[in-house]
């Protein structure tokens, strides 16, 4: 397609940012879920510094698009993109999980700035995008429903109860992504609960389902358009991506899945995210 | 007030051990996992043997149900999860397919109560025991040590029928010997008094014990009662601790509608009616922090104990 470069390279700065803040955060917290924080940055930062609509000043804005992030966990990085892009201060990220902190280990709804659904027990997510596309239709409004889902949420028996709901309402207002990052929190996935084949299973169910790099910026926003595009159901883009990406001993290393990076080792995901310390 | 120098022990480590032991001698025993097998430490089981451990995913209203069908063909079934994944997200398949039809399923649930701390209140289970201890045919244990989480999984493999044990990712203080007695129905006299009775189970027990000699240094003598077994209730030492002491106080980590609280209550009131107040969590949500110090933000603390044994005495002699 050749989408300019220049953007290209604006979010892959933005990614950085977002990753710089995970390791920072889940650092000062001591706790929390550095992996799939990672994995998820690039689409994040996709959706918040160029697809979603949104206005920070009125968080509740009616016809804004929302971003629900099914898997509550991965939270520090969502949490980063929203304060980036100004819904409360950058100062404030390093309290996560702190007593009297607005930012919880979990999203927490009504809370939070920018924060639109609950989460925290897996697969509840997707079930909740739904609602808001439905209620989107209803109301005759033109904003777009997000939903991210960890691929452990396959896993859950709710997620296919979403799928075929989706299918079934047509909802072409809805797009899900899903962080293809191959680990949940003690195995694999496919050394737990074989999901695969995946995609079969999403077209299956009734999705436009678009497979790509959940790390190449350009693959992530032309798939991101075509969802735009597509009439009569909702898409799913399985994101390939990289439990840990961008921080070396983190890439698909099982322990930082909830494991919070020491006093060494945030020094050098600094310096491997190209950050002074 | 100082902090008593306790050892503290992680009660997964007990867990996942007894699990093991018990495995050794018993060949039908099984254990279901939800992405959770490393976390509890049944991957232990698993290692000592591959074909009796299952790990279903993230999948918990599959374990409970799958739990089920395996205690319908001969096998004593423990799912096992955190207490949040383990009970409120499963309830109906706890009620259908487990307690309505008396089934050897024992859910064992680490993560409970708002010391899992960081995680906030998604992760803070604080009615799990209200909600299992209102199912007919189930049994409820909070044990207050990781001794007694191991006592409990072997005593839940003798028992019959369903039954929720819920303990806790923190690492707690250890209370009571090997030798200790650990039984369905039997609570434990943890200290002697007779002015007030502190009834408590899981982390409070220990703050029970720094409460009580905080109160003796004030000439109160209070009785600390360990009632980990939450259902059936040890009707005997909780009507002679109510006869002799006339007030009674009960700590538990858990919302303070529906829990051990209330059970006790429910005991009392009809059988034996005292001055009494019930320490839990209050009617909201946790949130996140250091799990000590949510606990101590949300009045689960010694000096809260202290204040309603007080309270309680001061009722007693107004009665009286
Ligand atoms: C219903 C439920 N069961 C168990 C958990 C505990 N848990 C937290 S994260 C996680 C694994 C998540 O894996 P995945 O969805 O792949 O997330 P990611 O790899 O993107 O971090 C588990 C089992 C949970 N949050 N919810
Ligand atoms: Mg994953």
């Amino acid at each position: 397609m050749g989408l300019d470069q220049a953007l290209i390279d604006e979010l892959d700065e933005r990614a950085r940012v977002l990753r710089v803040h995970v390791v920072k955060m889940t650092h000062a917290a001591r706790s929390g879920h550095p992996g799939g924080s990672l994995s998820a940055a690039d689409v994040i930062a996709a959706l918040y510094f160029h697809i979603l609509r949104l206005d920070p000043k009125d968080p509740s804005w009616v016809d804004r698009d929302r971003f629900v992030l099914s898997k509550g966990h991965g939270c520090p990085v969502l949490y980063a993109a929203l304060a980036e892009r100004g819904f409360f201060p950058v100062d404030d990220l390093v309290t996560l999980r702190k007593l009297g902190s607005h930012l919880q280990g979990h999203p927490e709804y009504g809370t939070t700035p920018g924060i639109e659904a609950p989460a925290g027990a897996e697969g509840q997510g997707l079930s909740i995008s739904i609602g808001m596309a439905l209620a989107g239709r209803m109301d005759g409004r033109d904003y777009r429903v997000y939903a991210m889902l960890g691929d452990g949420e396959n896993d859950v028996g709710q997620t296919w109860e979403a799928a075929m709901a989706g299918a079934n309402f047509k909802l072409d207002n809805l797009t899900a992504i899903l962080d293809r990052n191959q680990l949940q929190q003690e195995r694999r996935t496919e050394d737990i609960m074989s999901l695969e084949p995946l995609t079969d299973k999403w077209r299956a169910f009734g999705w436009n389902v678009l497979e790509i790099d959940g790390h190449d910026m350009e693959s992530i926003l032309e798939a991101l358009y075509e969802a735009r595009t597509t009439q009569g159901r909702p898409t799913m883009i399985v994101a390939q991506t990289v439990k840990g990406k961008g921080v070396s001993f983190m890439e698909n290393v099982l322990r930082f899945h909830g494991t919070a990076p020491n006093d060494e080792e945030l020094e050098q995901a600094l310096s491997e995210l190209g950050e002074p310390s | 007030m100082n902090a008593k120098p306790w050892k503290v022990e992680s009660m997964r480590n007990h867990f996942g051990q007894a699990l093991v032991d018990l495995g050794r001698n018993r060949d039908d025993i099984v254990v279901l996992g939800a992405d959770t097998t490393e976390s509890l430490k049944t991957s232990l089981f698993g290692e000592a043997f591959p074909d009796r451990l299952f790990n279903v995913g993230i999948a918990e209203q599959n374990m409970v149900a799958i739990a089920a069908g395996l205690a319908m063909s001969g096998k004593v079934a423990f799912a096992c999860t955190y207490s949040v994944f383990g009970t409120s997200q499963v309830y109906n398949i706890i009620r259908q397919s487990v307690a309505y039809p008396d089934l050897p399923v024992k859910i064992f649930c680490s993560h409970a109560g708002l010391t899992v701390g960081p995680d906030g209140a998604t992760h803070q289970m604080n009615e799990d025991v209200g909600l299992l201890r209102s199912l007919p045919n189930m049994k409820v244990l909070v044990p207050c040590d990781g001794l007694e989480v191991g006592k409990a999984v072997h005593l839940a493999a003798e028992v019959s029928g369903p039954l929720y044990c819920r303990f806790s990712r923190a690492k707690f203080p250890v209370l009571t010997a090997p030798e200790d007695p650990f039984a369905l129905g039997k609570a434990t006299v943890m200290r002697d008094g007779d002015d007030v009775a502190l009834v408590a189970t899981g982390i409070m027990v220990s703050r029970a014990l720094e409460a009580a000699e905080e109160l003796a240094t004030q000439g109160v003598d209070a009785r600390v009662v360990n009632n980990s077994s939450v259902k059936p209730l040890d009707r005997e030492t909780l009507l002679r601790a109510a006869r002799d002491t006339g007030a009674v106080v009960t700590a538990e980590e858990h919302t303070v509608l529906g829990g051990m609280g209330s059970a006790v209550s429910e005991l009392l009131a009809q059988e034996y009616p005292v001055p009494m107040q019930i320490i839990g969590v209050p009617d909201i949500f946790g949130e996140s922090g250091d799990g000590f110090a949510v606990l101590d933000k949300y009045g689960l603390t010694a000096e809260s104990m202290i204040k309603a044994a007080m309270h309680v005495l001061s009722t007693k002699e107004a009665v009286a």
